[in-house]
């Protein structure tokens, strides 16, 4: 198909549905909202949005690609492709030296491997279970009453990272409750629970092998104590971008072109 | 719009395996009798692992009874997390294998698909497939308060030498002892070479039939496997069961014959690793078979088939300790690698799926290491779903649904 026309990527994760426009390989516009409980009604309001941000008409769009978890129940889009794949897709664009991608999104985390096409060599996800995610982080914040935003610089000042030993969200909670009662320093804690999402990540990551250099994609690359987390445990740099939180709608995109 | 079109089928109904009927009428006699009042059976029961062995049950004309099929069946009529909730205010972790949740609460209360089974005379143990056996055998004497046999098979790191020979041997003697106080009568040698013979055939014939798969397109999939698997575990060592393998093996050449595929389209073929995840069979079949993806062999239902080199068939005795003994589940790491290896091969498959099952730890454990090897030595996909046999609690579909999504995603070149 030629490559002049606009496609679009929607990505209806768990926690937000986010929604880029795509033409002549040039990011159009991207969108990005709270999915609430209905996925299909996100899906189509993320559309609408990204389309009157960029003042297009949806008629104007050729072909749209569904992804995440709500990849299903977007009726009005063409094709319904993993997240895994668009956040290749969508990473492969952003930056083309990239080989291994970490994503942290709301309910999971992956990490993928690509191979020097950009297309998908393994991936591995996280087993049933919060730990390693971004409700991790959310359940935290709500235990140590700091907004989600500032936990990244916040994180930052700590003087020595508190230890988090468990993976269960429950019990980890439970652990940052008996850290508050102590007295610990919120920022040592939450360099801790920084600590433990990164280190269960990097250990999920070394099963499909890590090639440098290494993209960080999701809503919780924005927290800039987790990607400082992940790269001391990785011992290499992170790329992020700061279309990191829409590189699956991207990829989307992207897919859809070939369609 | 769902990820994959509808196919449409219209060779369904010649798709289907018309053994299927036959299976369900042998599988529902064998309950029946068991079931039947013990006055009126006559024969005793023994409960036995699934890997135990069981051809001297036969010999003894003692009904061999197996708490894992039980529970693949309670598992696949969605039964199985209400008994594992029994059990666990019984006060067993959720942790413990779900086939022994299932079976020690089932016991209890005559739960699962046919009211429970049938009380044991006997219990026949053997620690090839785990070490969760001991115990929850152990717990079932105590509750039945009936006599029980332990055959303890080592472990096959990397090779199975004389002193692991002599030892699983001298256990055979035993347990014959065993059966002659437990059952009050001699045991007949000269029924035990015709046992023998009769398992060893029915052997043959399930690795003929699972061979049909190695054609294009596969007469039929690993879910068809897992259903025809129940003959093998159950009734090896009887006419019935080689007489029913024979038809079947018939049935799949015909297909092979006349190209038949269980799948109207095949384009990727896959190997199964684990047990099956009973409470989805059919979603994950049609899952698969959506997305043209065939999943033509798997390491389970091979798993009885022993893997003795050379065998006589008139010395069952001899070598039965050892063939028990070296069965997969009870092999090292690097010799599961192999098998997998050896499959992926055999099949010609595209790559592996793995189900990481929470309930079975000897089976998931070197999983993670097994497919780093097949990266390395075939550079393959794989694909890993955690998941459980019988608990549904352990099993999320969107989850698992993006991973199989993704996985053929990959695959797609």
């Amino acid at each position: 198909m030629a490559k002049d026309i606009i496609t679009a990527g929607i990505d209806v994760g768990s926690i937000s549905a986010k929604a880029a426009l795509l033409q002549h390989d040039r990011i159009v516009a991207t969108h990005v909202i709270l999915t609430g409980y209905n996925s299909q009604n996100a899906g189509r309001q993320v559309f609408d949005l990204v389309l009157q941000q960029a003042g297009l008409d949806a008629g104007k769009v050729a072909k749209i690609v569904a992804t995440g978890y709500g990849r299903n129940s977007i009726a009005f889009a063409h094709k319904a492709v993993t997240e895994i794949t668009c956040h290749a897709a969508g990473a492969y664009f952003l930056d083309r030296r990239v080989r291994t991608i970490i994503d942290i999104g709301g309910q999971d985390s992956k990490a993928i491997a690509l191979d020097d096409s950009g297309k998908v060599k393994d991936f591995a996800m996280n087993d049933k279970c919060a730990a390693g995610t971004g409700r991790f982080l959310e359940v935290m914040a709500r235990a140590l009453e700091v907004d989600l935003d500032a936990f990244g610089a916040m994180s930052l000042t700590a003087g020595q990272a508190a230890s988090i030993s468990s993976l269960c969200t429950v019990f980890a909670e439970s652990e940052v409750i008996s850290l508050i009662a102590r007295g610990e320093q919120r920022p040592n804690i939450i360099a801790g629970i920084h600590a433990s999402i990164a280190s269960r990540v990097v250990s999920m990551a070394k099963r499909v092998g890590v090639r440098a250099p290494v993209m960080m994609t999701g809503g919780v690359s924005k927290n800039i104590g987790v990607v400082k987390a992940l790269e001391e445990k990785l011992g290499a740099n992170l790329i992020v971008s700061d279309r990191a939180q829409v590189t699956g709608a991207i990829g989307a995109a992207i897919i859809a072109v070939g369609l | 719009m769902p990820t994959y079109e509808k196919i449409i089928d219209s060779d369904k109904e010649r798709r289907k395996i018309k053994a299927d009927r036959r299976m369900r009428e042998i599988m529902t006699a064998y309950y029946m009798e068991a079931k039947t009042p013990k006055e009126q059976r006559g024969k005793k029961i023994a409960w036995i692992t699934s890997g135990g062995p069981v051809e001297p049950l036969h010999v003894m004309d003692v009904i061999p009874i197996y708490p894992e099929n039980y529970g693949a069946m309670i598992g696949a009529s969605k039964m199985g997390v209400d008994l594992c909730e029994k059990a666990e205010e019984m006060g067993y972790a959720r942790d413990l294998c779900s086939y022994a949740r299932a079976d020690i609460a089932s016991a209890t209360v005559n739960g699962g698909p046919i009211g429970g089974l049938p009380e044991p005379d006997m219990l026949i143990c053997c620690n090839n497939i785990c070490g969760t056996v001991l115990k929850w055998y152990e717990v079932q004497a105590r509750y039945f308060n009936v006599p029980l046999f332990i055959l303890d098979t080592p472990i096959t790191h990397t090779t199975f030498n004389d002193e692991m020979r002599r030892y699983v041997t001298r256990q055979s003697a035993e347990y014959i002892r065993f059966l002659e106080k437990a059952c009050g009568r001699r045991f007949d040698y000269d029924r035990m070479a015709e046992v023998g013979a009769l398992s060893i055939r029915a052997q043959e014939l399930w690795q003929a039939i699972l061979d049909t798969t190695m054609s294009k397109p596969s007469p039929m999939t690993c879910f068809d496997a897992f259903f025809h698997l129940a003959m093998i575990v159950t009734l090896r060592g009887t006419q019935t069961c080689v007489d029913y393998y024979e038809m079947l093996l018939a049935e799949m050449k015909e297909r092979v014959a006349q190209g038949i595929g269980m799948l109207p389209v095949e384009k990727y073929r896959l190997v199964w690793d684990n047990l099956p995840i009973w409470y989805r069979l059919r979603w994950l079949s049609n899952k698969f078979m959506e997305r043209s993806a065939c999943l033509v062999a798997d390491t389970y239902t091979s798993g009885w088939v022993s893997q003795m080199p050379s065998v006589s068939s008139t010395d069952f005795l001899g070598f039965m300790g050892e063939s028990y003994a070296r069965i997969f589940l009870n092999s090292g790491t690097d010799l599961m690698a192999e098998n997998i290896i050896r499959m992926v091969k055999k099949y010609d498959a595209d790559g592996v799926v793995f189900h990481s099952n929470r309930s079975c730890k000897p089976y998931s454990f070197g999983q993670y290491d097994i497919q780093k090897i097949l990266r390395k030595k075939l550079g393959i996909p794989t694909l890993m779903i955690e998941a459980d046999m019988v608990d549904e609690r352990s099993f999320s579909e969107s989850q698992i649904e993006t991973r199989i999504d993704a996985f053929i995603e990959m695959m797609k070149k």
